[in-house]
């Protein structure tokens, strides 16, 4: 469903700075994979999201989803395609609004927007019952401003509305990252939940490499800009975190060095 | 006495003023952006609608051509921010500019305009305070049924996060470009509306009479808002209070020339409330914050340096 073909893209191109971020990426996803994504810092695993989102152009390479070249596509004109969760909490909500209103918005991603009420008559019931299963307490917050939460709570409330309108693909750019270990563990927790109930493809990008064994039916790793491990079916559900660095090892001629993956 | 005689005619004022910080309401506080084409679309809703009344078109007709002429400077200012990628600020101020040339020739090169309201029907002015004060209440109050209306609309709502979150609002299928040009129309569609009735109230268009208009419009938002956010802080309401700061504004004006005080200095007056409002809060936080000797657990954006 997603084909990501010899993705190239430099930063500060020409400058001391340059930096390249995607060298010759090369990516298919079958419909209902669910994939993790594991790899240094600086290895490109946000730079490959942000290219799927449309951040930015890249330089060379195309990206495909369900047979529609979406490499040249506006960001919010592709978004009908994807669910995101961010790595910051902040940025997937709009702290001003009401949680009922922020819901609202994300229900008609994709859909165009006319001057009828931006919550219809039951929406609020139909939330309130999504907000129940997180079961977070947030069921009775409707009318609160989303600024109001904390992180974790936010991060559910994003997770929510990148599937509220199905996606053909969900994002998740280490959406746990900035959270405690507990409220991390739960939002991975509502996340399998989703996405085993709808059966979503799904890239997770994850630092922690128990995470990336334990979830999914697929994992990738990156290096340098490209992928360089890709397991699934049965060899990744034997997967150790000892075989995973030895693997990598193998596959980058290099240590694995991370600052802050979790090993163990 | 002479400061009793002098507050109807400061309450008509604020209040059409009070129309005025609506609109920079709009720019300022929902879409986030410090938008100065004010000071020339402002001037632009007084022009046209003053041509137009003096040859004769009805007033009510001048001052919805006005709103129009209004939302074109704001689609300029939208444009050469979000097409052109200049920075807000600065794609105000240029557009102000280019206002100040295209007031004068709509002017037809004067740089005053008398309106006469012996000879046209106008639908306020200052000799009739009273009826002023009332068609005045009776536009502001249409304004904020129709905004309140739009901003809980499907469109409306992708306004709102526009400001409040862009991020969020992209990765919605939000076309925050588009939105931020279409928020500029309408907020300075309003500021010429307030320009429009300014000028038939006071009986003239000039060509200076939007110098500082951001600032007033700034400080009615900040007395407005320093009490309707504690009443309630809805949309409604803020409106409501943002009128209301117009008129707080217009009286206290009122007041200082009636003690007396050197007119010269007015202008730096009204930017000292604002410069005041907006300090406050921030030495608050930074000179004056009670320090706690737990460090507070947040380490949120240190992400993939391509991330940022």
């Amino acid at each position: 469903m997603l084909k990501i073909k010899n993705l190239h893209k430099t930063f500060n191109p020409g400058t001391v700075n340059a930096k390249k971020a995607l060298n010759g990426l090369n990516l298919t996803l079958n419909d209902g994979d669910f994939v993790t994504v594991i790899g240094g810092n600086g290895a490109g695993k946000s730079t490959m999201l942000n290219a799927i989102c449309g951040v930015w152009r890249p330089d060379a390479g195309s990206i495909e989803i369900d047979g529609v070249d979406i490499t040249g596509m506006p960001e919010y004109k592709r978004a009908k395609f994807f669910g995101r969760v961010f790595q910051d909490p902040m940025k997937g909500t709009a702290p001003d609004m009401e949680i009922a209103e922020n819901l609202a918005i994300a229900a008609r991603r994709g859909k165009k927007r006319k001057l009828i009420w931006g919550i219809a008559k039951g929406e609020r019931t139909i939330y309130r019952e999504k907000l129940r299963e997180l079961d977070l307490g947030l069921e009775d917050r409707l009318s609160s401003k989303v600024g109001l939460l904390s992180g974790g709570q936010r991060q559910a409330v994003t997770l929510l509305m990148a599937t509220l309108e199905e996606p053909k693909l969900l994002l998740l750019d280490e959406h746990t990252a900035a959270l405690d270990p507990k409220t991390a563990a739960k939002v991975l927790e509502i996340t399998e939940k989703i996405v085993t109930e709808k059966n979503l493809t799904t890239l997770m990008i994850t630092h922690n490499m128990r995470d990336a064994i334990r979830y999914g039916n697929r994992l990738i790793m990156m290096h340098e800009g490209r992928i360089i491990v890709d397991v699934s079916g049965e060899e990744k559900k034997n997967l150790t975190v000892e075989y995973l660095l030895e693997l990598f090892s193998k596959a980058s001629g290099s240590e694995f060095s991370s600052d802050r993956a979790i090993l163990a | 006495m002479g400061f009793l005689n002098a507050i109807p005619g400061a309450v008509a004022q604020g209040l059409i003023w009070g129309i005025m910080a609506i609109g920079v309401y709009i720019s300022y506080r929902i879409l986030d952006i410090a938008d100065l084409t004010v000071d020339g679309s402002i001037c632009t809703g007084a022009c046209v609608c003053g041509v137009l009344i003096t040859s004769g078109v009805p007033a009510w007709i001048s001052i919805f051509v006005a709103f129009l002429a209004g939302a074109v400077t704001g689609i300029i200012a939208g444009l050469l921010n979000t097409a052109f990628g200049i920075p807000s600020i600065l794609a105000g101020i240029l557009t102000q500019l280019i206002l100040y040339s295209v007031n004068l020739k709509i002017l037809g090169g004067r740089s005053l305009l008398q309106i006469d309201s012996r000879k046209y029907s106008l639908i306020l002015n200052q000799l009739s305070n009273v009826k002023s004060i009332i068609m005045a209440v009776a536009i502001i109050t249409l304004l904020i049924i129709v905004l309140w209306l739009f901003f809980y609309t499907e469109v409306g709502l992708t306004l709102k996060s526009t400001g409040d979150n862009p991020h969020m609002s992209r990765a919605q299928g939000i076309n925050v470009s588009f939105n931020k040009v279409l928020g500029l129309a309408i907020s300075n569609g309003i500021v010429a509306l307030s320009g429009a009735l300014l000028a038939q109230y006071q009986g003239f268009a000039d060509i200076n009479m939007g110098r500082g208009a951001i600032v007033i419009g700034l400080a009615a938002i900040f007395i407005g808002l320093s009490v309707s956010l504690k009443i309630k802080p809805n949309f409604v309401v803020s409106l409501i209070g943002v009128v209301a700061g117009g008129v707080v504004y217009y009286l206290v004006y009122t007041f200082v020339i009636f003690l007396g005080l050197d007119t010269d200095l007015l202008k730096m007056l009204s930017a000292i409330i604002v410069a005041l409002f907006l300090a406050v809060p921030y030495v608050k936080a930074n000179y004056f914050k009670k320090y706690k000797h737990e460090p507070a657990a947040e380490e949120i954006t240190e992400g993939g340096e391509a991330n940022a």
